[in-house]
């Protein structure tokens, strides 16, 4: 399997023609921004999985160590006015958009400063404002979503751009060769990005994928494919602002293979039996964040301290998100009901019954509902703090050995 | 009796009915080398070999529609998905083709086809992954559906799923998972359509659907010791067919009844069923039909809201108490 991996990631560098090398660096002031960047999501990752750990953070978490390179590169050929959408594990495509820390982790802590108020949790990051339109935890799902964002797009006449990031296991779904065939069709300029880390979950690509060259995959569509290496910001970059130019200006959509890999388990609970320690071992040594770092020094933009006092400010961005993030209240338990329907002179409420009170009542004065209503409510979010102390509980021990991480399997699951 | 957790007893009438039958295979995203989202297939890979315990690429409405394929040409597949909101995908080949195909080519065809998966909010996995949808499954002909409540129930319904003609929606509970039960050992496959009385009493019925089934049983033990309210408590266990009759008897015997499920109050079981009650036993209510259910909401991440968001125990209770308030 390693060797496999190790065959096509020389693919994507040998399609490139050994291009590494030849990518110049940018101007001191990028090289600067897009290490901080890559620093950022790997010290905020970092950070979240310890949080995890003490229960701060529910639900799933997946972490994107190891392809900080991917993200980084792709979102800084972005204007600001073009849309990106990603899947679940988008932490750091939020944090390279420019969402703030404190807001991305107060989401993950299902605050109410969170960027998307606590109701989305770590899997469904929002920013409007930035237009990131989105994390989306259901595999596949997110590209119609970018298509028609492509098509609002070039319906309005301007030349904003999308690009939908998504990983290899959801090329399988039907909506891929859907959305490719569509957007071909309506010449709608929108990039595709694969983010092919090698596996869906626990099943290797190769064992997912009839095509393991994904790039080819769109081919039959009428959307062109590249690949680049996912472990390189420069040519990651230099990839995407070259098929974001032609997808804006010729209207063509294209395909963008990005060859990375996770570090880390597909979530933090994830054992990960369906790979060997030297394979992983063999991808950490291509660490983009320490690589680019390396090549910085080496070429005198920056010296070693320099490089570390980065590194150093990052952690306390991430410490400082911590901070905001505990600070950050629950949501307000009368606000279970807010934004279910949009309000307006058509649909002033509904009626709903609910396990608060079996007689209906209208939704939209759920603030107003009364005692026994609100005192159901309490009682019911009072489970949260029972749930806490025992998920804290089964998850220090669960990173003491396969025993204890058994039994956090028989109240918690490791899936997707 | 053996005891043992839910994902076990299901993961032991795979292992009997493929055993039994050579025409029974498993199909799903990361159930074999992972060994299954909830391990519920574990080992399962190891014995049977990548013939029979398939792993496949992430596409769930042509997994499920490979299953009906399959079934159409004899043989028995289950196709588990991993979570219900992921059948979602899968609803055109459920609707359309699992359910429809016996009835629209005049019987010719059948479709002995298991879909597998759990469903239940509590573990903050958000909007996309946390909801209860029996009720679509419900609403649908054509369709068995299961929803057991313990790993004896799990284990034998599993087996009469797998053996039975029709295409049969099997829904697991992802809290239900870890629990543990007396499993009857050598047991074969239950029948569809049996109810059980989990607990007998005399003031007020409480159905309870799926992991409601083990909250009915705790709100009917407070509902005793704090209120003395004897609550008799009933797990339909299967929805279709569904033992009405059973409901129907405790109804007429305690003159009041609560459904409490996890899923929202619109279209909901709870709706449906208060409809039969209310139209098979009316003369015999005493109090209009309580419904507890989910939030009439999408399953929201942050914990408190969520806990929230889903019945307790507290909330039964409030909705028994409820019944006899004008007495
Ligand atoms: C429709 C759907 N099916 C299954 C899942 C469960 N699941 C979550 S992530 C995942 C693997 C996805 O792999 P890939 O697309 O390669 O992305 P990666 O996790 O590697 O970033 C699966 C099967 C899901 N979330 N949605
Ligand atoms: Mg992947």
């Amino acid at each position: 399997m390693a060797s496999e991996a190790a065959a096509q990631r020389e693919t994507a560098k040998g399609k490139r023609d050994g291009r590494e090398a030849l990518h110049p660096l940018p101007s001191k002031g990028t090289c600067e921004a897009v290490l901080r960047k890559m620093m950022l999501i790997r010290r905020f990752e970092e950070r979240a999985g310890e949080m995890y750990a003490k229960a701060k953070i529910g639900g799933f978490l997946h972490l994107c160590i190891g392809e900080e390179a991917t993200i980084v590169g792709a979102t800084q050929a972005l204007r600001d006015t073009d849309y990106l959408l990603s899947t679940y594990r988008e932490h750091g495509q939020a944090l390279a958009r420019g969402t703030p820390a404190g807001v991305v982790m107060a989401e993950l802590f299902g605050r109410v400063d969170g960027c998307s108020k606590g109701r989305g949790g770590s899997m469904h990051l929002f920013d409007m404002e930035r237009r990131f339109l989105g994390g989306y935890g259901i595999v596949g799902g997110n590209l119609p979503l970018a298509t028609g964002v492509a098509l609002a797009c070039d319906y309005n006449g301007t030349d904003d751009a999308v690009l939908c990031m998504f990983g290899d296991g959801a090329t399988n779904q039907g909506t891929f060769g859907e959305s490719m065939n569509l957007a071909a069709l309506w010449r709608l300029p929108v990039v595709f990005m694969v983010i092919n880390n090698q596996f869906g979950m626990g099943t290797a690509l190769e064992r997912h994928s009839a095509v393991t060259d994904l790039s080819k995959k769109a081919e039959g569509y009428g959307v062109p494919g590249h690949r680049c290496d996912g472990m390189d910001v420069l040519d990651v970059h230099a990839a995407t602002e070259e098929v974001l130019r032609i997808a804006r200006e010729d209207r063509r959509p294209q395909l963008l293979e990005a060859i990375t890999y996770r570090f880390r388990g597909h979530s933090m609970a994830d054992p990960e039996e369906y790979r060997t320690k030297e394979e992983v071992e063999e991808w950490r040594r291509r660490d983009p964040i320490a690589s680019f770092s390396r090549r910085l020094v080496e070429e005198g933009v920056f010296p070693q301290e320099e490089i570390e006092r980065f590194d150093r400010e990052a952690v306390e961005r991430v410490d400082e998100a911590v901070r905001f993030a505990d600070a950050s209240p629950f949501p307000d338990l009368d606000s279970l009901y807010d934004d279910v329907y949009v309000l307006g002179d058509q649909v002033r409420g509904w009626w709903t019954v609910d396990e608060r009170s079996p007689e209906p009542h209208r939704g939209e004065r759920e603030r107003e509902s009364g005692a026994v209503p609100h005192g159901l409510a309490e009682a019911g979010a009072a489970y949260a703090a029972v749930g806490d102390v025992q998920a804290r509980r089964r998850r220090e021990q669960g990173r003491g050995g396969p025993r204890a991480a058994a039994e956090d399997r028989d109240t918690e699951r490791e899936g997707g | 009796m053996p005891v043992m957790r839910y994902r076990e007893a299901l993961n032991q009438a795979l292992r009997e009915e493929m055993e039994r039958d050579q025409r029974v295979f498993i199909m799903g995203e990361d159930i074999g080398v992972f060994q299954g989202a909830f391990k519920v297939t574990q080992g399962l890979f190891q014995e049977f070999g990548e013939k029979r315990v398939r792993d496949t690429p992430i596409s769930e409405n042509t997994i499920v529609g490979v299953g009906v394929g399959a079934a159409m040409a004899g043989l028995r597949p289950i196709v588990e998905l991993m979570t219900i909101n992921f059948s979602l995908l899968a609803m055109d080949q459920i609707v359309n083709h699992a359910a429809a195909i016996h009835y629209m080519f005049g019987g010719q065809a059948k479709v002995p086809l298991v879909v597998r998966m759990p469903q239940g909010a509590g573990h903050q996995l958000g909007p996309t992954h946390s909801h209860s949808l029996e009720a679509l499954y419900l609403h649908i002909p054509g369709l068995l559906v299961a929803a057991p409540s313990t790993p004896a129930d799990a284990k034998g319904l599993l087996k009469a799923a797998i053996r039975d003609d029709n295409p049969v929606i099997f829904i697991e509970h992802e809290w239900l998972y870890g629990q543990r039960g007396e499993v009857p050992e050598n047991g074969g496959p239950m029948r569809f359509g049996e109810a059980v009385v989990r607990r007998e009493g005399a003031d007020v019925t409480i159905v309870g659907i799926s992991r409601m089934a083990v909250t009915a049983e705790r709100a009917a033990e407070q509902l005793a010791n704090e209120h003395e309210v004897e609550a008799e408590v009933i797990d339909p266990r299967t929805l279709r067919p569904l033992d009405l009759d059973t409901i129907l008897a405790s109804v007429r015997k305690t003159n009041r009844a609560v459904i409490v499920e996890e899923g929202w109050p619109h279209g909901g079981v709870g709706a449906n069923l208060a409809a039969l009650i209310q139209e098979q036993a009316f003369d015999h209510l005493d109090a209009p039909v309580a419904r507890v259910t989910g939030a009439d909401v999408p399953m929201p991440y942050s914990k408190p809201l969520e806990q929230a968001a889903f019945p307790h125990e507290e909330h039964v209770v409030h909705a028994a108490l409820s019944l006899f308030r004008d007495l």
